[in-house]
């Protein structure tokens, strides 16, 4: 998983300290809110509201899939419909492609929602009464093309996710891995630069989901789409995003690339979450190796030159492969053709056991 | 305290209500019976201009062609019945009150049932008013309706209308509210606008909902034509009604299997009609 962000690409959807209350009392809340900074339990005692959203603030670039993870209540499906405001929130900013999606109008709203922001479903969503490949095209619909043509880029769709033998089909005949494909299919033929997924696989069994996750992430890198992918397991977090943000109870609590997740959880509630981890794929090089000079102290009479060379970007799983390989216990990592670091076998201990500061 | 004081007798307030209308609008009234009388008066004279054989067979035909070989058969039973149990322009009047109560119940009750899933305030606003006209006794329709309209025709489908609306509005609330939150989601996201979402995703999940309104809505219109005999309505409820006066049970009897044959007939008919062209999704 590459995790090196170019900071400089363009920010596609800019949140910026967004709230969203739910209740009678909603409008007096945000008040207090703004006015006196009231917290979130604080709102729930005095107004009987319940914050869904407390205080986000994300940015999604462009060509990034953005992972958005928390458990059932965090808020997360809360957030990701703020996006396309399919749910209006209570404070804060959000900006997609330039435009702050609270001041477009109603028409303006169905436009953008039409031609930039798709969505997929976690039920789905298909209407059973049309077959697959109207279903696929129902976006288009919605922006009036006309019925040869969306059907035409429908079918490429479908094709675009294995199923171009079933386009005539009804929805009931696939299983439901299929259905969400065709689900993915209806986002991708309406060709929005952002997909938002709405725990998509969650509902599918665990071979299939893997199986998902990867065509996922090729076809969204692959036709150069940005992704906010909603979640409630880390490790499909970590196997689809490029950044990860971590929710709980409406606050995001952490937003990082997954190494920096698992190697630097923000707080208690995030280290639990990453204890289970693996982390042979996510730790690198850079983070478990030792500099030369100390390495040089300990082991005076080993030569660092001789010894095999990798790159900081080389995961666990590779160093432990090179030192295998090795008749040394150690691999010098190597940038710009100078050694700027050795792993050691404690070093690769220590990745794996999740201590790689220590 | 007398107990007189306290009477109440909403009657009192109506019958009034009912004479105002009555002199002041005239003009509309008269009309709308005209209009009424004149639909009536063709589809009648459709159904009966050509001798009854013709008739059951372009009838089965149509069913065959349009709805399936089942109803057509369905149709043909319940038709051969009328003609023979010697009541076919009976029948084919009581069909004509149906279809046109039933036409005019739809198109009022399907509107405001949409409008009353949308707007729960109005919901809460038409309820009561639902319940009155659904247990009121059905007789006490024909008062006013008489008054206004006088004998015939026409209060007997203006009875039949505030009957069947009811039911129909009911369950078109019912089948609104009951469309998946997904799907409405689905319509949201993808920016589709609020009439295609109408057409394209609520009407086409409601449609099971809906036919059992409809189906409601003509059993219990028939049930309402026929007892709008008493007004002179004609068609089979004259027929019954003479059965009932005469102390004929034979009459009352064929009279009676007329009706459930229509019944069978309307049902399976409109059944047919409204699902085909849809999925085979049930």
């Amino acid at each position: 998983m590459n995790t090196a962000m170019n900071d400089s690409s363009e920010v596609l959807v800019d949140c910026q300290s967004v709230w969203k209350i739910f209740g009678g009392r909603a409008p007096a809340a945000v008040k207090a809110i703004t006015e006196r900074g009231l917290s979130k339990t604080q709102v729930l005692q005095d107004f009987d509201c319940v914050v869904g959203v407390s205080d986000a603030s994300l940015q999604v670039r462009r060509g990034e899939i953005f992972c958005i993870m928390g458990l059932s209540g965090s808020g997360k499906s809360t957030l990701i419909r703020l996006l396309n405001r399919l749910i209006e929130p209570s404070l804060g900013k959000i900006t997609v492609k330039g435009k702050e999606i609270a001041k477009l109008n109603a028409s303006e709203l169905r436009d953008m929602r039409a031609r930039n922001i798709g969505m997929v479903f976690q039920s789905v969503a298909l209407l059973p009464h049309r077959t697959v490949l109207e279903n696929a095209a129902f976006g288009l619909e919605a922006q009036g093309v006309a019925k040869e043509e969306r059907h035409r880029i429908a079918r490429a769709a479908l094709e675009k996710v294995g199923l171009a033998d079933w386009t005539s089909r009804y929805p009931r005949e696939l299983s439901g891995g299929m259905q969400q494909r065709v689900g993915l299919a209806r986002a991708i033929a309406a060709d929005p630069e952002i997909i938002l997924m709405d725990e998509p696989f969650s509902a599918l069994d665990p071979l299939i989901r893997r199986q998902l996750q990867d065509e996922f992430r090729q076809l969204t890198k692959s036709l150069g789409k940005s992704a906010v992918f909603i979640t409630h397991d880390l490790e499909e977090a970590i196997r689809i995003g490029d950044r990860i943000a971590i929710m709980k109870d409406g606050v995001i609590v952490q937003v990082g690339t997954a190494e920096e997740i698992v190697t630097k959880p923000a707080d208690d509630y995030v280290s639990e979450f990453v204890a289970g981890i693996s982390r042979i794929h996510l730790v690198k090089a850079h983070t478990v190796m030792r500099p030369v000079a100390e390495f040089k102290n300990s082991q005076p009479n080993c030569d660092v030159n001789e010894l095999l060379r990798t790159s900081p970007e080389a995961d666990i799983g590779e160093l432990i492969d090179l030192t295998m390989q090795s008749d040394r216990d150690a691999v010098a990592v190597v940038e710009n053709g100078t050694v700027v670091g050795v792993v050691t076998i404690r070093g690769l201990l220590r990745g794996v056991a999740g201590k790689p500061a220590g | 305290m007398n107990p007189d004081l306290v009477r109440f007798s909403p009657g009192a307030y109506l019958a009034p209500v009912v004479d105002w209308l009555n002199t002041n609008f005239h003009p509309f009234f008269d009309a709308v019976t005209k209009l009424i009388e004149a639909v009536l008066s063709a589809i009648e004279a459709t159904l009966l201009y050509p001798p009854p054989y013709a008739t059951i067979v372009v009838a089965v035909l149509l069913a065959a062609f349009f709805v399936g070989v089942r109803v057509s058969v369905v149709t043909a039973i319940a038709l051969t019945f009328c003609l023979l149990a010697g009541f076919w322009t009976a029948s084919m009047q009581t069909l004509a009150l149906v279809t046109v109560a039933v036409i005019i119940s739809v198109s009022i009750a399907f509107p405001l049932g949409i409008l009353a899933s949308r707007y729960k305030k109005f919901e809460a606003g038409i309820r009561p008013v639902l319940d009155i006209m659904q247990t009121v006794p059905p007789w006490v329709y024909l008062i006013p309706a008489v008054m206004i309209f006088s004998l015939g025709r026409v209060p007997a489908i203006i009875a039949t209308i505030v009957y069947g609306i009811p039911p129909m509005l009911r369950l078109t609330t019912l089948a609104f509210n009951q469309v998946p939150k997904d799907l409405m989601e689905l319509g949201h996201a993808t920016g589709t606008s609020p009439r295609s979402i109408l057409f394209k995703i609520e009407i086409p999940s409601a449609t099971p909902t809906l036919l059992v309104g409809l189906n409601q809505c003509i059993l219990l219109s028939l049930a309402m034509v026929v007892l709008a005999g008493l007004v002179g309505a004609g068609g089979l409820g004259a027929e019954v009604t003479r059965g009932l006066t005469r102390m004929e049970m034979g009459l009352g009897l064929r009279a009676g299997l007329s009706i459930v044959a229509l019944a069978i007939f309307l049902d399976r008919l409109s059944r047919g009609a409204l699902e085909r062209g849809r999925s085979p999704v049930r």
